[in-house]
């Protein structure tokens, strides 16, 4: 940095900048999420998106120095010296402190309004009380008073999913829709209210799609799949209508499970 | 033949292990029949004759080798020989298979030992990549293939990471703050016996009734606990190598603190020192933490505790907490010191002093701190409750801040010097700093909950860990191995080998881990032994470039055996680098210096005119100071004290 005139480094900070809007251009145009199928995807996409941005300047910003520094400095072969004495430069190290700082309480903010965003309840939910055991799911909906072994859902309804596990933690994840939670066993036992079992998502892509164990629980881990329909109301009642009833002995969470039903719900949705 | 069994050596160490097993077998039968139990208890978790003896054999081990031979002595009264040598510095390779308390030759048992690890750990990667190849099940069925990913992950972090930096700074440590050994010599030597055993454990599950462990280096309670045999070895197994790291962690501790050499100040350490010094206060802190919680699984298992049975009062997700509490500081314990071989390297083959070295010591203690504050961001899907989130997401995101300053100052430190790209070690260093900055990038998106709850559990993280892990940690052990290799050996390592190990490496790598980031965005969970068809082709891309990668590995053994018994000499310090270790020759002698040196200024002063980092012999020109009191030299010996 000696000898670099500013001519120099604002050479350097233009390749930075070129090769941090190529990045940005080809990267937030290829669809690295998968297909958006929820309310809650899209402002994931956003933020992705607004991450490659960043990732990608700092990126450009180290690699240009990184290779202008291998370009210019390499010793010729022979060449013994020593590079010069330069111990340091507070200015750049309070800069390179400062910057990365704002930039990562910026992702922190922005991250935290999303998650607001995407954790916000809608006036209408319709809750479904989803059980995990060994390789298998189950839908309970205790509105429409039936079960079922597919997550049939209506398009554009905010779903409120009740989860428990009868063994093992499993996890709850459909990759277009992009939310996940854990499946935690017990969490419909008195005095497990600390356990965060209720996750809301909702659907707007009508489609089948597949409900993913992604927490390992097993040898039937790879395989622990369920079908999710996602469908207009009309077809979702007529489905429900032909569903079997939920069996007295089923236990499930909230309103169905009997687990002190209204009271264990209103308390986990704090 | 008698005597041989009565001599501390390999002999009397298994016959310990026989003996250990032996006694705590027979210990489990007479009590059980005393108290007139079932004398075999063979339910799925329980098998008391198999777990007493998996403890007491790897004791008998202990003893047997002479780990505890002078102890036992000292606290029985028995007259100690105070300046026996005998098991100092190595003459014979026959010496590096016996109790030795000489930190170089610990130094290289520790490699040697994990990197046996790292090639079953590998060659365990090669079988699961294999199979992952296409969708489907063809060579491994889903129950072992969940024991391979287990025990692959135990082996890697456990068995290599850890200790293979415990092992690189045992050896360069003392050399380079001027002390003749370690604080506590005999304790190291029973931190290195006690890797061999937990890998022993670790590989014994594989014989053991329902196979290894099979649920993950993770061991999420109620998998655990209701999981069959093999789960025990794994929480026992975990006793040992963390046993062995906390002792390692509290001799650096002591070694650095007490043991520099006269004039060498905090601020004139090497940043490998630092670097360590760091990495010993996170482990000291955090490693009782998952021995404690491994326990708490053990004693669910086998005595019926219910520390994680939900169903009897016990709260599953604690264990999360009390796991991740560890092993999110123990993903700074597996990348502190490869920062501190970075900065070594670096300055050396750029012929410049690191560029803002005290901001880089402080980055790494700011890390520190912030490592013992963020684990609850491997459980933002977990159920936890919500509010802890958003702090951890804001502290995990900090630390980006720390090591953001690292990047840059080895960035700056190229500018202006004069880069030597010729050698390996600085090809692992520089690649290094790019993969890593690309780790350290995929991490900061896992740390936003929003991402982080669409991408948990998915190949994502398997991208991500891998990048900080093995193109992370694992980079900087081959720049470390590569850079010390002449000190180690006293011979030189072949360039156009090592330049090929790491092209092969880097392009391996690439290929494996990069399409693993957009597999995982678009819907691939991890830990699966199958998968569905639309990921098949980048699995059978990530698989060939992972056979790339394993047979990359290959050159590196070749280079560093044939090398070790044939290479050129390579003189005391053909890096021509300012710190100690240098300064002494190659290999060094067995008490590292006939007087402990003075340091009297920087470690990389390159450049700097008329600058010198420590004055070696007191008739030294420039060495009128009075010279210091010279060490007790020996075993237990002190250093030259501490500095002002």
């Amino acid at each position: 940095m000696k000898d670099m005139t500013r001519a120099t480094a604002l050479k350097l900070l233009g390749v930075a900048v070129l090769m941090t809007i190529v990045i940005s251009v080809v990267m937030v145009n290829i669809n690295w999420l998968g297909m958006d199928g929820s309310t809650e995807k899209g402002p994931i996409i956003t933020l992705l998106n607004v991450m490659i941005v960043l990732s990608a300047a700092v990126f450009s910003v180290v690699l240009t120095a990184m290779i202008y520094a291998i370009w210019k400095y390499r010793a010729k072969p022979g060449d013994e010296g020593d590079g010069e004495p330069i111990h340091g430069n507070t200015r750049l190290e309070i800069i390179w402190t400062a910057i990365p700082t704002v930039i990562v309480l910026f992702a922190g903010i922005y991250s935290t309004i999303i998650l607001n965003d995407i954790e916000a309840e809608a006036s209408n939910q319709m809750e479904v009380d989803v059980t995990a055991q060994q390789y298998a799911w189950r839908f309970d909906y205790p509105e429409q008073g039936v079960t079922s072994n597919e997550l049939h859902v209506p398009s554009g309804t905010q779903l409120e999913l009740h989860l428990n596990s009868l063994d093992v933690i499993h996890s709850f994840w459909v990759p277009e829709w992009g939310i996940k939670r854990d499946l935690v066993p017990g969490s419909d036992l008195p005095g497990s209210d600390e356990i965060d079992n209720v996750v809301r998502v909702t659907p707007d892509v009508e489609g089948t799609y597949s409900v993913v164990c992604t927490e390992l629980c097993g040898w039937g881990h790879a395989t622990m799949r369920a079908a999710a329909v996602v469908e207009s109301q009309q077809d979702f009642d007529a489905w429900a209508k032909d569903q079997p009833k939920i069996p007295d002995g089923n236990v499930s969470t909230g309103a169905a499970g009997g687990h002190g039903a209204g009271v264990y719900s209103d308390q986990v949705s704090k | 033949m008698v005597a041989t069994l009565k001599a501390p050596g390999q002999p009397r160490a298994i016959l310990g292990l026989i003996l250990g097993a032996a006694f705590g077998f027979g210990l489990v039968v007479a009590l059980r029949a005393i108290s007139g139990l079932e004398i075999f208890q063979t339910e799925q978790t329980g098998y008391p004759h198999v777990i007493v003896p998996a403890i007491t054999g790897p004791i008998g081990y202990l003893i047997g080798i002479g780990c505890f031979d002078y102890w036992f002595r000292w606290a029985s009264g028995a007259p100690t020989i105070p300046d026996d040598h005998s098991q100092h510095g190595a003459h014979s390779w026959r010496d590096y298979f016996k109790f030795n308390t000489d930190h170089k030759v610990i130094g290289v048992q520790y490699v040697c030992t994990t990197f046996v690890f790292f090639l079953i750990g590998g060659l365990i990667a090669m079988i699961m990549r294999a199979e992952l190849a296409q969708p489907g099940t063809q060579i491994v069925d889903p129950g072992l293939f969940n024991g391979l990913f287990s025990t692959h992950a135990a082996f890697m972090i456990f068995l290599f990471v850890i200790p293979v930096f415990a092992g690189l700074a045992n050896y360069v440590l003392p050399l380079m703050i001027g002390a003749p050994d370690m604080a506590f010599p005999r304790l190291n030597a029973l931190s290195f016996w006690m890797l061999p055993m937990a890998g022993l454990l670790f590989l014994g599950s594989y014989l053991a009734p329902g196979g290894a462990f099979d649920a993950g280096w993770t061991g999420y309670a109620p998998l655990s606990t209701g999981a069959p045999l093999g789960q025990s070895f794994f929480n026992l197994g975990v006793q040992f190598a963390g046993a062995s790291s906390v002792a390692t962690a509290l001799n650096f501790l002591v070694t650095i603190v007490t043991m520099r050499a006269p004039g060498m100040n905090f601020w004139r350490m090497p940043l490998l020192v630092w670097a360590n010094l760091s990495t010993s206060l996170l482990v000291v802190g955090a490693t009782p933490f998952i021995a404690g919680v491994q326990f708490m699984v053990l004693f669910d298992r086998a005595i019926g505790t219910n520390f994680f049975q939900a169903a009897a009062g016990g709260d599953v997700i604690s264990y999360q907490h009390i796991f991740w509490f560890y092993s999110h500081p123990a993903v700074y314990i597996m990348m502190l010191p490869g920062f501190g071989i970075v900065s070594e390297v670096i300055s050396t083959h750029a012929r410049k002093t690191i560029f803002g070295y005290r901001l880089m010591a402080l980055a790494l203690l700011g890390i520190v701190v912030l490592a013992f504050a963020v684990w609850a961001h491997h459980m933002f899907v977990s159920g936890m409750f919500g509010w802890l989130r958003v702090p951890m997401m804001m502290t995990t995101l900090l630390i980006a801040v720390p090591t953001g300053i690292k990047i840059f100052s080895w960035v700056a430190t190229m500018f202006d010097s004069k880069l030597h790209m010729e050698n390996t070690s600085m090809l692992f260093a520089l690649g290094f700093v790019v993969t890593f900055l690309l780790g350290g990038i995929s991490g900061v998106m896992l740390g936003m909950i929003p991402l982080d709850i669409h991408v948990s559990d998915t190949y994502f993280v398997v991208a991500h860990i891998h990048f900080v892990l093995f193109a992370g940690s694992v980079f900087t052990i081959f720049a470390g191995l590569y850079h010390w290799f002449p000190k180690m050996t006293g011979r030189m390592y072949d360039e156009r080998l090592g330049r090929w190990h790491f092209y092969g490496t880097l392009v391996g790598m690439l290929g494996t881990f990069i399409p693993m980031h957009w597999i995982g965005m678009e819907g691939m969970p991890r830990r699966v032994a199958d998968y569905a068809a639309q990921f098949g082709d980048w699995n059978l891309v990530i698989s060939i470039f992972s056979f790339v990668l394993g047979a990359a590995q290959l050159i590196f053994i070749y280079n560093m055996i044939v090398s070790w018994r044939y290479g050129p000499k390579a003189g005391d310090n053909p890096w021509r680098a300012k710190t100690i270790e240098w300064l002494v020759s190659s290999p060094p002698p067995v008490f590292n210096f006939d007087e402990i040196p003075r340091v009297v200024g920087g470690p990389y002063e390159y450049g700097v005119p008329g600058a010198r980092h420590a004055i070696m012999h007191s008739g030294e020109e420039g060495a009128e100071v009075p010279k210091p009191k010279p060490a007790v030299v020996g075993a237990t010996g002190g250093g030259g004290g501490g500095s002002k």
